[in-house]
């Protein structure tokens, strides 16, 4: 399956349409997820400390991001590391 | 080569972050309890076989989610998964934005406007292959490639998984939108499901 999955599309109408909006765009994932070199993060935030359009599209995705990692941590149970050590106590001869 | 001996202590730490991605997993704390178990006595019989100085959290997070795979696999699907694969890209932030939306200051009150429930339960929405990505991206901030190797994906499966399951996180959290009247409902907007 991994190998065949085909690569998601459909981009939508672009927010807005200048050249460096849309190769902003094109690197958005990449540029919140910390995938970018230095040097092509720097011109991303060239253009976004330009156009407002995409510094709110860019700004909303990711506090998206944000929401979704403060609100999925949960606390770890009472008792649980005490029963994970006492099975793991168990497994010693 | 790692020392049982130091198991506990190198690992430890990590628990809370594999019980979080476990319980999400799982939908339940009960079976996210027994798979954190599971993890640690897998992950400690063959702590000799871990290049002590690599990555301990991604080893131990692939454990756990094969760990996850092999216990559930001769469960069904979940028949409420959606994938909204079709949807464009920017769609919330394209429908808050909307007249029909909250406008400007969408932006501003994001982390105000779901509640708890709503996004764990806009997360559990997500088919599994795309859940896995985004949490093991969102929430505990591994890159794509500890991600691939996490899940023995290639990188661009990782990013195809975190690109849809983003965009139909997105989706879920509109319709919660949609239901509490703050933004329009869709007008004929077609919504396929695949």
């Amino acid at each position: 399956m991994s190998q065949s999955e085909p690569e998601a599309q459909n981009s939508g109408e672009p927010l807005c349409s200048g050249d460096d909006c849309l190769e902003a765009v094109a690197k958005l994932t990449e540029f919140l997820d910390g995938e970018l070199t230095d040097e092509r993060r720097a011109a991303i935030q060239v253009h976004l400390d330009d156009c407002s359009h995409c510094l709110g599209a860019f700004g909303f995705q990711e506090e998206l991001r944000a929401v979704v990692n403060q609100r999925c941590r949960s606390r770890l149970p009472d008792g649980l590391k005490r029963r994970v050590l006492e099975a793991l106590r168990a497994l010693d001869p | 080569m790692a020392d049982q001996a130091t198991f506990v202590e190198d690992t430890e730490e990590f628990m809370a972050s594999l019980y979080s991605t476990a319980l999400r997993l799982t939908h339940n704390p009960a079976d996210a309890e027994d798979l954190v178990q599971e993890t640690y006595l897998r992950a400690f019989r063959s702590y000799q076989s871990f290049t002590a100085g690599t990555n301990l959290r991604a080893w131990l997070f692939r454990i756990l989610t094969n760990a996850h795979i092999n216990r559930y696999r001769a469960k069904k699907r979940r028949p409420e998964e959606t994938d909204f694969d079709d949807l464009e890209d920017f769609y919330l932030y394209r429908k808050l934005q909307s007249p029909g939306g909250l406008g400007r200051s969408a932006e501003d009150e994001l982390m105000d406007l779901f509640s708890d429930a709503e996004v764990v339960s806009a997360i559990d929405a997500l088919p599994e292959a795309y859940r896995t990505a985004v949490l093991l991206a969102d929430v505990e901030g591994f890159a794509y490639k500890e991600i691939a190797q996490i899940l023995d994906i290639p990188i661009g499966t990782v990013m195809s998984r975190l690109h849809r399951g983003r965009k139909s996180l997105e989706r879920e959290l509109y319709d919660f939108a949609v239901r509490r009247g703050l933004v329009d409902p869709p007008a004929e907007e077609p919504v396929t499901t695949q």
